[in-house]
């Protein structure tokens, strides 16, 4: 079966792509799936930082489109995980920098041997994330339950159903889902927030993933470490049941009542 | 009453807004998305022309597209209410820039009755 290319886009910065990339890619080769994820943010790179390997960054995405790398001298084997590897992209290009033929030849060649690719999309309607969705056959988009991330998310879905390779080759279309994350069941709760059900009709694309609001997400980005390989955080186990729904098995969603934190707990507890 | 409302003032439900507004932004922003990249000249365009004849305001012309099933409308309203119409010949249509050696003659509107326009629907 040919590689599936999964972008993670969202229009809006800050929502959590990166993290969310890292964290579904890692939790696609836990479950077995030889994995790649590149960063498509050229300028701005911070895949290597979030998953913890800033300091093994010899060659990046751009040296290999221009030929002046070998893939393989370019991509980085995780330490955790042998299915996963890490493609990042240059710190000190720019975005134009982004070839779109050069994008599709690497494409071609890591199609041969991975399963899943995974685009970590900039934010912005611009070249570099016109780009990070050109190829895509999923596209998962990663929304805050919040106005301007559902506006911005709505605007790259119109996008993906008129610039994709898939939209203007005539091809299915990309497959398209949403994932809610910094969901904060309290403030829903409190009418503070958008539900799920708010996001979902407005957005009209099916669910993938909700992940809670926890502390647990700085944390990780703080060590470098995907969240998913953080076994007791609720965040990590809600992009592990996410990355189970893109693989087809079904799975209730979980964490979307507001802990109730008792005495104790809020004294000396953690989330 | 007052000190209970102090003591527990009621909370509005800010998410229920946002819900409403993103419904209504997006229903527009899809619209128009949607609609031909030539709109805005056209509007641009029929704004000069009908703006010769009639003295209107640029709010007062609106260019859409509908679609209903397989068909689609180009839709043109120009709001004549409270518009006033130009003299024409008297330095008026700069469209026929030529001197024209006939006289024209125009159809004043009959001050008894109103013109059609005015009526609201």
């Amino acid at each position: 079966m040919p590689a599936k290319i999964i972008v993670l886009t969202s229009g809006k910065g800050g929502v959590g792509k990166t993290t969310s990339a890292a964290a579904v890619a890692a939790g696609l080769a836990m479950r077995g799936h030889k994995t790649v994820v590149i960063d498509f943010d050229v300028g701005l790179r911070n895949l290597d930082l979030i998953m913890g390997c800033e300091r093994r960054v010899v060659f990046d995405f751009i040296n290999v489109i221009n030929g002046d790398a070998k893939l393989n001298q370019a991509l980085i084997r995780d330490k955790r995980n042998d299915n996963l590897y890490i493609f990042p992209t240059s710190q000190t290009r720019d975005k134009d920098a982004l070839k779109r033929d050069g994008v599709e030849r690497v494409l071609d060649e890591l199609k041969d041997s991975f399963d899943y690719i995974i685009c970590d999309s900039p934010a912005g309607i611009e070249h570099g994330a016109i780009t990070a969705l050109y190829f895509a056959d999923v596209a998962v988009i990663v929304t805050n339950p919040e106005v301007s991330s559902v506006r911005d998310s709505d605007r790259i879905i119109g996008i993906l159903a008129s610039k994709s390779r898939r939209a203007e080759h005539n091809l299915d279309p990309v497959e398209i889902h949403l994932l809610l994350t910094r969901y904060s069941p309290d403030r829903v709760e409190k009418g503070e927030m958008l539900t799920i059900d708010d996001v979902k009709e407005i957005l009209s694309i099916p669910l993938l993933g909700v992940v809670p609001e926890s502390e647990s997400v700085l944390r990780a980005s703080n060590t470098g470490t995907p969240v998913v390989f953080d076994e007791g955080s609720p965040a990590g186990q809600a992009y592990l049941d996410a990355v189970a729904r893109l693989l087809g098995e079904p799975r209730e969603l979980r964490f979307l009542r507001p802990e109730r934190r008792g005495f104790f707990r809020s004294l000396f507890g953690r989330a | 009453m007052r000190l209970l409302d102090f003591l527990f003032p009621e909370r509005r439900n800010t998410a229920a807004i946002a819900r409403d507004r993103l419904k209504i932004v997006l229903a527009h922003e899809r619209a128009s998305a949607q609609a031909p990249d030539f709109l805005p000249a056209l509007q641009k365009d029929l704004l000069e022309v009908v703006g010769r004849y009639i003295e209107i305001r640029d709010d007062m012309l609106r260019v859409n597209v509908a679609r209903a099933g397989d068909t689609s409308l180009l839709e043109i309203n120009v709001e004549l209410d409270g518009a006033v119409i130009k003299p024409v010949g008297n330095g008026a249509a700069p469209a026929n820039p030529k001197p024209v050696p006939v006289a024209i003659t125009v159809a004043k509107p009959d001050p008894t009755s109103e013109p059609p326009w005015v009526k609201p629907d």
